[in-house]
């Protein structure tokens, strides 16, 4: 018997829009996938690429990344800043050949339950093509050769 | 009293460490004045198998440079940690994978690919790669296995101190010999040099505005570099923010950005992610289109970030099970 992939996938939501926006598609009951587990920060631009990383390194599949709408942050430009960061760090994921589509930013307003919703049921359909994540070569797996 | 044992092993590295401490000009006599060294492959005719007669712990200090990419590596770094009371990882290979560690965006099959029967200037007809045992008549002749992936030394063996840099520099190893030899140690673990950023002790600190706002990343042969302004402010890639101290600033006093070979400081995980995110703070480009503008002359941001800690980042190597 073969059981489905299930990915695990981190999402890290800042305070202020895009908790606010899981809680409404809690509020609103909306169905959204169960693989998605929320990490709560102050700001999208409290997040640096190493907490994504580690995400990776202690086995997500994919990792999110939701702020507020460019203008609408609460610091007035952390999500600018998180943007200026993921759009570098997206583009050197692949050089370390992780698939960048098992990374997403996206804004997530507090009312937009359903984005909310959209957006995880999204990458993890995407993950879940795309199957583990395996890093090896790597300082604690030790890779193949040793 | 006999005088304390010490050993230099190179693994993968250029010779550039073994220099250094060359440079340490006649200081070197004076270290050489008080220990008795017992192996050094690149100057001194010492036989793997004296070593292996050794006691264990025989010997004081263990100076290793370079990154383990063969077995013959992996075998003497555990052979040296075993006869050693200390051992020191000299240098940015060693400590963080340095350049060799490069290798790690790719694997065994496309280098030998590439170094044997690709490359344009070859001329190697029979397709001949190395192979780990072959036969020449009736002898059976070995190679060392080369491995897919570039290790840092403390993947390893324990560790006890780092040197870093690339190479450390004549002062930070005429300091950290010093100590072991008045036994003067930090906790074990200690990275010789000091924990604070690089930025801290650059001439160009005080020429950097109060806001950097970049517009387009350029490289280095795209401006001529003022040698009076922060090298960020002009827009080229300085790894300052995300580099630990102790180089003496050198490569900035050539006019060059800094590329990071000492590696992070101790409150920081991952020198590539630091560096994203120092960057990510600087830059004045908002839409898809501005960015991809601003990192077009950025066209290796692996190879940017992680010239000397590849073996150290968090993502490890490109060999993925995907």
């Amino acid at each position: 018997m073969t059981t489905e992939f299930n990915p695990k996938i981190v999402a890290f939501v800042c305070n202020w829009c895009s908790y606010a926006g899981a809680d409404k598609a809690g509020g609103q009951r909306l169905d959204y996938a169960h693989n998605v587990e929320l990490i709560r920060v102050m700001c999208s631009g409290r997040v640096t690429p190493s907490f994504v990383m580690e995400a990776f390194e202690k086995g997500a599949d994919g990792v999110m990344v939701l702020g507020c709408h460019p203008g609408d942050c609460h610091y007035r430009t952390g999500n600018y800043k998180a943007k200026r960061r993921f759009t570098l760090f997206q583009k050197m994921l692949s050089q370390f050949g992780v698939d960048p589509r098992r990374f997403k930013l996206d804004w997530v307003a507090a009312g937009e339950g359903a984005k909310f919703q959209k957006v995880s049921n999204e990458i993890t359909e995407e993950v879940k093509k795309l199957g583990p994540l395996k890093l090896t070569g790597f300082v604690k797996e030790r890779g193949n050769d040793l | 009293m006999s005088k304390p044992k010490v050993t230099f092993y190179w693994c993968a590295s250029c010779g550039g460490c073994e220099e250094t401490v060359v440079d340490l000009a006649e200081g070197v006599l004076d270290v050489v004045a008080a220990v008795d060294i017992v192996l050094w492959p690149v100057a001194l005719d010492f036989k793997y198998k004296d070593i292996e007669a050794m006691a264990d712990k025989s010997i004081a200090v263990s100076f290793i440079n370079g990154a383990v990419r063969t077995s013959e590596q992996e075998h003497i770094c555990k052979l040296l940690r075993q006869k050693s009371q200390l051992v020191v990882s000299f240098g940015s290979c060693a400590g963080s994978g340095g350049i060799p560690a490069l290798a790690n965006l790719t694997n065994k099959q496309d280098i030998f690919t590439t170094v044997y029967l690709d490359n344009p200037s070859l001329d190697n007809k029979e397709k001949k790669v190395p192979k780990e045992l072959s036969r020449e008549g009736k002898y059976d002749l070995t190679l060392p296995s080369f491995y897919d992936t570039v290790y840092k030394l403390d993947d390893i063996i324990e560790v006890d101190y780092y040197l870093p840099g690339c190479p450390p520099t004549p002062e930070l190893i005429a300091q950290a010999v010093g100590a072991i030899l008045k036994n003067q140690l930090p906790p074990k673990g200690t990275i010789l040099s000091p924990n604070k950023a690089l930025c801290s002790s650059c001439k160009l600190n005080d020429s950097k505005p109060e806001d950097i706002a970049i517009k387009e990343i350029k490289r280095v042969i795209d401006i001529k570099l003022d040698p009076s302004k922060c090298y960020l402010a002009q827009g080229v890639v300085c790894m300052g923010p995300a580099t630990r101290d102790g180089c003496g600033v050198s490569c900035i006093n050539g006019n060059m950005p800094c590329t990071g070979c000492f590696g992070p400081t101790d409150s920081v995980k991952d020198q590539g992610a630091e560096m994203i995110s120092a960057l990510g703070g600087i830059i004045d480009a908002d839409s898809s289109e501005q960015l991809n503008k601003c990192f077009a002359r950025l066209p290796d941001p692996a190879g940017t970030f992680y010239r000397y800690g590849m073996s150290a980042s968090l993502l490890g190597s490109k060999n993925k099970k995907e």
